[in-house]
């Protein structure tokens, strides 16, 4: 693809996507649960999600905007993750049909939907800790010739290709401050280090469509300004970005739209602003003291925060 | 107590035919576990459904030696597909125990009395050896006094270690391309490699298919070699012996299990050589008491076991490999 490109890639199937016009169609929705959005890239109705006796997941109805970045809050247990997971085909609803772009998702596996273009990181970061960094990105690249089993054997085949991917990931380590690692075994990465090596491999599918399973978990706050930039970037070259996020401040910072899930089901939507100033989302979450000064909060983040982490061990 | 027999006892079963099987086996079990973490305990049953492959349309259907070869070479093919599709979806635990019970299956039932007509049971199949033993070149076994081999050995070493170097080849050039680098991925990680768009399942299928045929290749030799396949030959310790060899040499390096199959040969034939002369004789150096002659041939086992103790704990990673990139973690 475009090597000459220094910022990685820009998503090429569908065009330029406005990102100022998609924001202003947003201000005309109503801050519903399940409204319906002008141009939305991913729709999901009668999603169910059944853990035994428990609905971990019933979402009447969902949709997310082409070109800006959602946030998904909500508190620990109220299916956030599983959500993530039915939409990308790593778990499978009991439910419901959703499409990706007008196609629809249903029995689609997991890989087949990254190739559609909508690519995934996780709550626990996945790097391959025992491959250098540069090969984990050069793993992210898609239709690589070198990947089909008789091919592999000719490097003439797939050389060319490889140093093209590898002109890709450099671009991409660069812009993510890891290029200095670029020899070094992704296992011996730092927490934060993971994150952006895992956003940046997926940036390697050159996705359409991101999603990014709490980005900030376990960041130090050093990283998180630069963490919140390449996210704010990721949106202006084109990309659509849904995160799943316990930091306020962050969703408050970067995101255009928010939706708010409680016990499985979407409880509140709307622009930032307006979903902080709703009560049920308040009582359902944020607790009374969400807006004020970050100083007097100190307490009740690292709260949130070890109740994040917490969550994070407990999940697989 | 001689030395030098001894020597000649390690460096002949280390070089010659004995070490080929165990490193062909071990090449495909690096396919499997040190390259894409499949734990294939069933590498016996790959081996002898090649074995059988190549006999029972010889013998049996008295089709010609290439059509034995052919189906030599298609049984692992056929097994690999059979037994990946119901497993290969679920835990690497469930592949373990599926191919460990498939390989026992496999060797019962080629050894059952109730199949003796195609199979041959428990005495096996013989005759259908001789268009490879007709190839041979040479004239004479030979002797370098410190290690011999007899003239069907030396041809059996020849086309065996041209098999094994080609099949290093293959591992080689399959696993320094982007096919091998998705492989490797997998062993970290499949739920990360299928977020990136891969289709995880096709590609651990293919690794089942490579390694297999790599074990199919180490149970073909063997029949060729022996000129008999028998059904005891492809128990369960084979598939753990070649297991030893990689770790000895090194998983996920491409010389580790040819390194290892040549040392676990010489260790386990010095050894067997050293205790045999040691208890042997009127007057034997390790007195009667403690080893007698019929329990000097187990110590190597217990010898060697330990020996690949000592070498987990001191050098996981193996000879070859890289502390940093081995597939068992301590953790």
């Amino acid at each position: 693809m475009a090597a000459e490109n220094t910022t990685g890639t820009t998503p090429g199937s569908t065009g330029a996507v406005d990102v100022g016009a998609a924001r202003a169609a947003l201000r005309e929705v109503p801050n519903d649960p399940g409204a319906p959005k002008p141009d939305p890239i991913l729709v999901g109705s009668g999603l169910v999600r059944r853990f035994g006796g428990l609905k971990a997941v019933d979402v009447g109805h969902i949709e997310i905007q082409r070109g800006v970045i959602t946030a998904l809050i909500g508190p620990n247990g109220a299916g956030k993750t599983t959500l993530f997971n039915l939409l990308t085909g790593f778990d499978e609803p009991d439910e419901g049909d959703w499409s990706f772009n007008g196609s629809s998702l249903r029995k689609v596996a997991s890989y087949k939907v990254a190739r559609m273009g909508m690519v995934r990181t996780f709550q626990l970061t996945k790097v391959l800790a025992k491959l250098t960094v540069i090969e984990n990105m050069r793993l992210g690249a898609t239709g690589q010739k070198g990947e089909r089993f008789w091919s592999a054997v000719f490097p003439s085949i797939w050389r060319k290709q490889e140093d093209e991917n590898t002109v890709r990931a450099d671009a991409l380590l660069d812009r993510f401050l890891l290029a200095k690692k670029r020899e070094d075994f992704a296992g011996s990465l730092s927490g934060g280090q993971r994150k952006l090596l895992e956003m940046a491999r997926a940036l390697m599918v050159d996705p359409e469509m991101i999603m990014l399973d709490e980005p900030m978990a376990g960041v130090n706050p050093a990283l998180k300004q630069s963490l919140l930039g390449h996210v704010k970037s990721l949106r202006d070259e084109g990309r659509t970005v849904l995160f799943v996020e316990h930091d306020m401040d962050m969703v408050r910072d970067i995101s255009d739209w928010v939706i708010v899930m409680a016990q499985g089901s979407i409880v509140a939507e709307g622009t930032p602003d307006a979903v902080m100033a709703d009560p049920r989302v308040i009582d359902a979450y944020l607790g009374a003291h969400h807006d004020t000064d970050l100083s007097e909060l100190d307490e009740e983040k690292i709260e949130a925060e070890a109740m994040a982490e917490l969550e994070g061990k407990d999940k697989p | 107590m001689d030395l030098f027999e001894i020597l000649r006892a390690a460096l002949s079963q280390a070089l010659g035919p004995q070490a080929i099987v165990l490193a062909l086996a071990a090449i495909g079990l690096n396919v499997h576990f040190g390259y894409t973490g499949l734990l294939n305990f069933g590498q016996a049953g790959f081996m002898s459904v090649a074995a059988y492959g190549l006999a029972v349309p010889i013998v049996i259907m008295d089709l010609p030696f290439v059509a034995g070869l052919v189906m030599a070479l298609l049984m692992p093919v056929v097994l690999a597909v059979v037994l990946g599709f119901p497993t290969l979806r679920l835990r690497a635990d469930y592949l373990a125990i599926a191919t460990i019970a498939t390989a026992e299956i496999l060797r019962l039932v080629f050894g059952s009395v109730e199949m003796r007509d195609i199979f041959g049971g428990s005495n096996g199949l013989t005759g259908y050896a001789r268009p490879f033993q007709d190839l041979n070149p040479y004239g004479s076994g030979i002797d370098l006094g410190i290690f011999a081999l007899s003239r069907n050995d030396l041809w059996a070493a020849t086309v065996g270690w041209i098999l094994v170097a080609l099949c290093s080849l293959l591992v080689w050039a399959l696993m320094r391309s982007p096919w091998g680098r998705v492989l490797r991925s997998i062993r970290e990680d499949e739920q990360a490699v299928r977020s990136l768009g891969k289709n995880v399942f096709a590609y651990k299928m293919q690794a089942l298919v490579l390694g297999g045929v790599f074990g199919g290749l180490a149970g073909l030799f063997l029949a060729l070699r022996q000129a008999s396949v028998v059904p005891s030959d492809y128990g369960t310790n084979i598939t753990f012996f070649a297991y030893t060899a990689l770790l000895i040499g090194g998983a996920a390096r491409v010389l580790g299990p040819v390194v290892g199959a040549i040392i676990f040969w010489f260790l386990l034939s010095g050894l067997g050589a050293l205790f045999s002369q040691a208890t042997s004789g009127a007057n034997p150096l390790i007195p009667e008491v403690i080893m007698s002659n019929q329990q000097a041939s187990l110590v190597r086992f217990i010898l060697v076991g330990l020996a690949l103790m000592l070498l987990m704990i001191f050098r996981p990673q193996g000879i070859f490999g890289d502390r940093r990139e081995i597939a068992i973690d301590g953790r």
